[in-house]
């Protein structure tokens, strides 16, 4: 058997259904100290940025306009990401809730789902789910309602603003930043968008107030994360377990015994060496330099027997696919890199053509325009600096 | 093509003419006649009132809206990196030879569509597709080659 060292939790997926109660609780007292409560809570969006959740509704509430809107991103599409599915299958009434909450207090009427093309096959049992929601807030006089928004094969749709574009008829190509979200989203309106995990956690801190959930993971992470676990493991699936874990510890309870690699957060995210295991963290705040690593909740593990070369390369074509081609240094970018290394393995060019290939890497970091195009180094460097020679070989 | 000018009109009147509701406009057009031809999309733009080449920007955008006729069923593989160390190629072996067709293309009889996608959130299944709509898990050659079987039976098929 295998040996259980870090504690697995049942927050989010502990079936709680009480939907009338909470609202009724959140509906009844000032509206303020609900947010107070999920501001006092410390909990940061879990679709990969980190971004307090209740400074962003807070800053959405305070945004003048006529019209508002609450968004779910369910576009999940970070490669080694399946656990906003889950969520949706499993307790769709929690993000439900935290949607409806969410709208009283901004001021939204209308809510939507934007879900991802490949989960298509969810909307039947989500529909029934939303028209069950509908009637407890009838029954509350209370007409918030909530869409579901059909996405069509695009991960950069994932990107709020592209999300957006998006659902405006458009193509998903992202927006430039500022304005944000909160005072310029949907059709030009303050919005909310968080993650399906993000809104899943605030029922909890509804129901269990902000201090239960303070005391789960570490500080600058409060709280626990759902993790999607692939790659060479015996155990892949779905783990619900506090922020702050230590990487040598996730691998010894998560790996096949011969862990080489474990990539956190996806292709967007970073590669880990073996060597490496002890000095990191998973939680926000830090870079790979420090070492605390983010993530939405991806981790791939790969074994000894797995080139290092071959993921990169996996990665870097998920990336030429998926750039939306509207800045050069990604759309071009992304494809020189894949051709570079490539390159280099045939020994067309040289192994210091690597450099060139990192330098270009750090330059998309800088000049890119939105998080796919920035987020193109962390594999590829972290891929390129610790595995140099499987590039090469 | 009076049909497709029909059914434009259908998807609009139940969506609404606003520019907003292309998406969803597009994808009803993709459920019933499979593809987005240029006649669809011109008379979307002229439905909603927004330029053809609006319409056909944003079309072509997204991997699920196709351009192109393609067969009844769609398989599409998955080919991220967690369903690739699963063998995922082995999968697309096997479903050329069942086929007889490459990768991207559709069989004669216009059934099967082949084709690779990314990553389907199906990880800790690996390898998976998507059959239209619906995931497939856990694949071996076996399995696959069953799945295709078995439509092949239902639509009346000799291998
Ligand atoms: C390329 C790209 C893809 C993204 N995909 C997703 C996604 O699938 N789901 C998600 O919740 N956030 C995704 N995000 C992050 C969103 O832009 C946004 O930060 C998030 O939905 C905010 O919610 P949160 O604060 O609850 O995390 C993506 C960002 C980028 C740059
Ligand atoms: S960085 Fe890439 S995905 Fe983002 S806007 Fe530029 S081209 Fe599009």
């Amino acid at each position: 058997m295998q040996q259980k060292k870090l504690k697995r939790l049942d927050l989010i997926f502990k079936d709680e259904n009480d939907v009338a109660d909470i609202l009724q609780k959140t509906y009844s007292r000032p509206i303020e100290k609900v947010i107070n409560d999920l501001i006092a809570s410390g909990l940061t969006g879990r679709g990969g940025a980190g971004f307090p959740t209740g400074l962003k509704w807070k800053l959405t509430a305070e945004a003048e306009s006529d019209e508002k809107f609450v968004i779910c991103n369910a576009d999940e599409g970070e490669p080694g990401t399946f656990k906003d599915r889950e969520i949706l299958t499993r307790v769709p009434y929690k993000v439900l809730t935290g949607m409806a909450v969410c709208g009283k207090f901004i001021g939204a009427k209308q809510g939507f789902i934007y879900l991802r093309g490949e989960y298509k096959f969810l909307i039947p049992q989500l529909t029934v789910e939303i028209e069950k929601f509908h009637k407890i807030l009838d029954e509350m006089g209370c007409s918030f309602r909530v869409e579901i928004f059909k996405g069509s094969g695009a991960y950069i749709c994932g990107e709020e603003s592209a999300l957006f574009e998006s659902m405006e008829g458009k193509r998903g190509e992202p927006r430039n930043k500022p304005p944000f979200p909160t005072t310029y989203g949907y059709k030009g309106k303050p919005t909310v968008i968080n993650n399906v995990e993000t809104l899943a956690h605030t029922y909890s801190i509804f129901k269990y107030g902000p201090d239960k959930f303070r005391d789960l993971g570490v500080q600058n992470s409060p709280g626990s994360k759902v993790f999607s676990v692939s790659g060479d493991t015996p155990i892949p699936g779905i783990y619900e377990l506090e922020f702050g874990m230590s990487l040598h510890k996730f691998v010894d309870d998560f790996g096949d015994g011969d862990s080489k690699a474990v990539q956190v957060g996806g292709a967007a995210g970073f590669c880990v060496p073996r060597k490496k295991f002890d000095k990191i963290t998973i939680g926000y705040k830090g870079k790979l330099s420090g070492n605390s690593l983010p993530t939405g909740g991806s981790m791939m593990i790969f074994n000894s027997s797995r080139s290092m070369y071959n993921v990169l390369h996996n990665y870097l074509d998920f990336f030429v696919e998926e750039s939306c081609g509207q800045c050069t240094p990604c759309r071009v970018g992304t494809q020189q890199l894949l051709l570079g290394i490539e390159a280099v393995k045939k020994g067309e060019k040289p192994s210091s053509y690597l450099d060139k290939l990192l330098k270009l890497a750090e330059t998309m970091r800088l000049t890119a325009k939105c998080g796919l195009g920035q987020s193109v180094a962390n594999s590829f460097e972290s891929i390129v600096e610790n595995f140099r020679e499987e590039m090469i070989y | 093509m009076e049909d497709v000018k029909q059914k434009v009109k259908e998807l609009s009147l139940k969506y609404g003419r606003a520019e907003e509701n292309l998406l969803p406009i597009l994808q009803g057009i993709v459920e019933t006649e499979g593809y987005i031809s240029e006649e669809a999309m011109v008379e979307v733009a002229r439905e909603l009132d927004i330029s053809a080449a609006h319409v056909y920007g944003t079309t072509t955008f997204y991997s699920f809206l196709d351009t192109r006729p393609k067969g009844k069923y769609v398989i599409r593989v998955c080919k991220t990196i967690s369903c690739m160390m699963k063998g995922k190629n082995e999968i697309i072996r096997e479903l050329e030879n069942v086929l007889r067709i490459k990768l991207g293309e559709t069989t004669h009889d216009g059934l099967f569509t082949l084709r690779e996608t990314n990553c389907l959130g199906q990880c800790h299944k690996g390898p998976a597709i998507l059959l239209n709509d619906v995931p497939y898990t856990d694949l071996t050659p076996t399995k696959i080659r069953k799945i295709v079987n078995d439509i092949r039976k239902k639509e009346n098929v000799s291998n």
